[in-house]
C-alpha cells in the first residue's frame, strides 16, 4: 500500500453493494460513448440473433415488444469507477430471444454489436439465466438516445461497457473474440467484483 | 472456427494504435515535481514517473490516491504533456466542486507528494501526428487536445492541425498564452474587446470542413457530454463522416 500524504477520501460507509475501486455516483448517470449518438427511431430499430443457432432471427420493435416484459432493478457499475444504485430498466430478458433461436451446444461466447458498429464480447453464460436484457425503458420512461435508446443490451453484473448501446444483434460463436474496447486494452470479461478493468487484471 | 466476426453495421472509429497491456496494468509511483496554476479553477501537475514507457497525444492514465486506512480512489485523467523522454508527464485538473481526488490535488498536494498511476491507456483517442486533425474541446476538454498541439510543435509536423476551444471567459481559458494561429477560441459568456460572445456554431465548423486538407480531417472532440453531443452534431451537419469523429466525454 502506497499511502498518499493528506488524502483521506470522502466520508465512507462500508457498502457491500459497492465493488472495489468504485464510488456511488448518486443521481448522476455519466455518458461515456466514444461515437456520435445515432439518430435511431424505434421504427428503424431491429435486433438479430445469429451465428451458432438453429434458427437465426431478426425482430423489429413491435415483434420484440410482443415478448414477455421483464424488468431489472438493481445496480450498475462503470469501469471509469462510478456505480449507480437502484436503477430500474424495463425490456425483455435476453433468454426470451435466445430460446427462440435455440443456440448450438458448441456456442460458448457471443459478440454483441450496435447499430453504430460498436462491438463487445461476452461469455454466453453471462447472457443467459436471467442475467441479461434488451432494455428500452429507464425509470419508466423511454431510454434516452445518449444512453442507448431506443434499445440497449443490459448485462448489469459486468462493467457497463459490455451493455452495448443501440444494440443491433448478438452473434454466438465457439470462441472468444475481443470487441471494440477489448481490442483497446480492456478486459475480456469485465467482472467489477474482481476489478477486471484492463487486459491482464 | 477462426473466422473473425465483422458486424453488419460499420463502426465508428476503429482504434488507432495497439496498447501495451503491461503498461496498462502495472501501478507506478509518481512524484509531484511542480504545480502551475492555469486558471482560477484549473492547475497543471507535473509528475516524475521514472519508468513511464511513453504515450501518444490523446491517451489517458488511471491515477490512484490511497488513504491511511487503505481506502483508495482512482480516476481517469487525460495526459496534457506531449510525448518526450524526460521521465515526466503533466496532468491539468479542474477543481471539481466536492471532488474527492481533484480536491486533494487543489488543496493538499505539493511538490514531493507521491501517488500512483498506470497507463497510458486506450489507443482510441490517440493521435500519432499522421493525419490532419480537427480538434474541438470545451473547458478542460482541451487538455488531451493540447497534448496534440504540443506534439505537433515539438516535432515540427507539417500535417494540418486546427483547434476550436469553447470556454466561458478569457480568464478560464486553459493554456491561454500557448495558443497560436492554429487555435480559435469561442467565448460563451464574456470575451476580449471586439470578440463576439456566443455558443460554438456551424459558422465555426463549416469553414474548416469546406476547406479540408487532402484526405480530410480526423476529428477529435473532448468535453462534457452536452458539449460533445453539440459539437459532434455540428461536425456531422457540416459533412464530417461519423466514422472519423472520435469523442472523449467527461463522465
Amino acid at each position: 500500500m502506497n499511502v498518499t500524504r493528506g488524502f483521506t477520501g470522502r466520508p465512507r460507509v462500508d457498502d457491500p453493494g459497492l465493488p472495489p475501486g468504485q464510488y456511488d455516483a448518486g443521481d448522476d448517470w455519466p455518458v461515456l460513448s466514444a461515437e456520435v449518438t445515432p439518430e435511431l427511431a424505434p421504427a428503424d430499430w431491429t435486433f438479430r440473433v445469429d451465428g451458432l443457432v438453429e434458427e437465426p432471427r431478426t425482430w423489429n420493435w413491435e415483434q420484440a415488444h410482443e415478448l414477455p416484459a421483464s424488468a431489472y432493478e438493481g445496480d450498475i457499475h462503470c469501469v471509469t469507477s462510478w456505480s449507480k444504485f437502484g436503477v430500474r430498466f424495463g425490456g425483455v430478458s435476453l433468454d426470451a430471444f435466445l430460446n427462440m433461436v435455440r443456440p448450438h451446444v458448441a456456442a460458448t461466447h457471443a459478440v454483441a454489436y450496435s447499430h453504430t458498429g460498436y462491438t463487445t464480447n461476452l461469455p454466453l453464460a453471462d447472457l443467459t439465466g436471467g442475467r441479461a436484457w434488451i432494455a428500452w425503458e429507464y425509470d419508466g420512461q423511454p431510454l434516452a438516445p445518449e444512453h442507448g435508446g431506443p434499445a440497449r443490451l443490459l448485462v448489469p453484473h459486468l462493467y457497463f461497457w459490455k451493455s452495448a448501446k443501440w444494440i443491433a444483434g448478438i452473434r454466438l460463436l465457439d470462441h472468444d473474440e475481443p470487441g471494440f474496447w477489448e481490442q483497446n486494452g480492456y478486459h475480456a470479461r469485465g467482472n467489477p467484483w474482481e476489478e477486471q478493468r484492463y487486459s491482464g487484471d | 472456427m477462426t473466422e473473425t466476426f465483422t458486424p453488419p453495421t460499420r463502426f465508428a472509429v476503429p482504434g488507432r494504435i495497439a496498447v501495451s497491456d503491461q503498461a496498462a496494468t502495472v501501478w507506478q509511483t509518481a512524484t509531484i515535481t511542480e504545480i502551475r496554476r492555469e486558471t482560477p479553477h484549473a492547475a497543471t501537475f507535473r509528475l516524475a514517473v521514472p519508468d513511464w514507457q511513453g504515450h501518444l497525444p490523446g491517451q489517458h492514465l488511471m491515477l490512484r490516491l490511497t488513504a491511511g486506512d487503505g481506502y483508495a480512489a482512482q480516476r481517469h485523467y487525460s495526459l496534457a504533456s506531449a510525448p518526450d523522454d524526460s521521465g515526466h508527464i503533466e496532468l491539468t485538473l479542474d477543481h471539481v466542486e466536492g471532488g474527492e481526488v481533484s480536491g486533494w490535488f487543489h488543496t493538499v498536494a505539493r511538490p514531493g507528494d507521491r501517488l500512483e498511476v498506470r497507463g497510458p491507456l486506450s489507443g482510441f483517442f490517440a493521435w500519432p501526428g499522421d493525419r490532419p486533425a480537427l480538434l474541438i474541446g470545451a473547458g478542460s476538454g482541451v487538455v488531451p487536445l493540447m497534448s496534440m498541439v504540443r506534439h505537433h510543435r515539438a516535432r515540427g509536423l507539417s500535417v494540418p492541425l486546427r483547434l476550436l476551444v469553447s470556454v466561458r471567459s478569457p480568464e478560464e481559458l486553459i493554456y491561454g498564452r500557448e495558443y497560436g494561429a492554429e487555435t480559435t477560441p469561442v467565448f460563451t459568456r464574456s470575451a476580449p474587446h471586439g470578440v463576439p460572445v456566443g455558443r460554438m456554431a456551424a459558422a465555426h465548423v463549416a469553414p474548416l470542413l469546406a476547406d479540408q486538407p487532402p484526405g480530410g480531417w480526423e476529428a477529435y472532440v473532448c468535453g462534457s457530454n452536452a458539449f460533445a453531443e453539440h459539437a459532434s452534431r455540428l461536425l456531422v451537419s457540416a459533412g464530417q463522416p461519423v466514422d472519423r469523429i472520435r469523442i472523449e466525454r467527461f463522465g
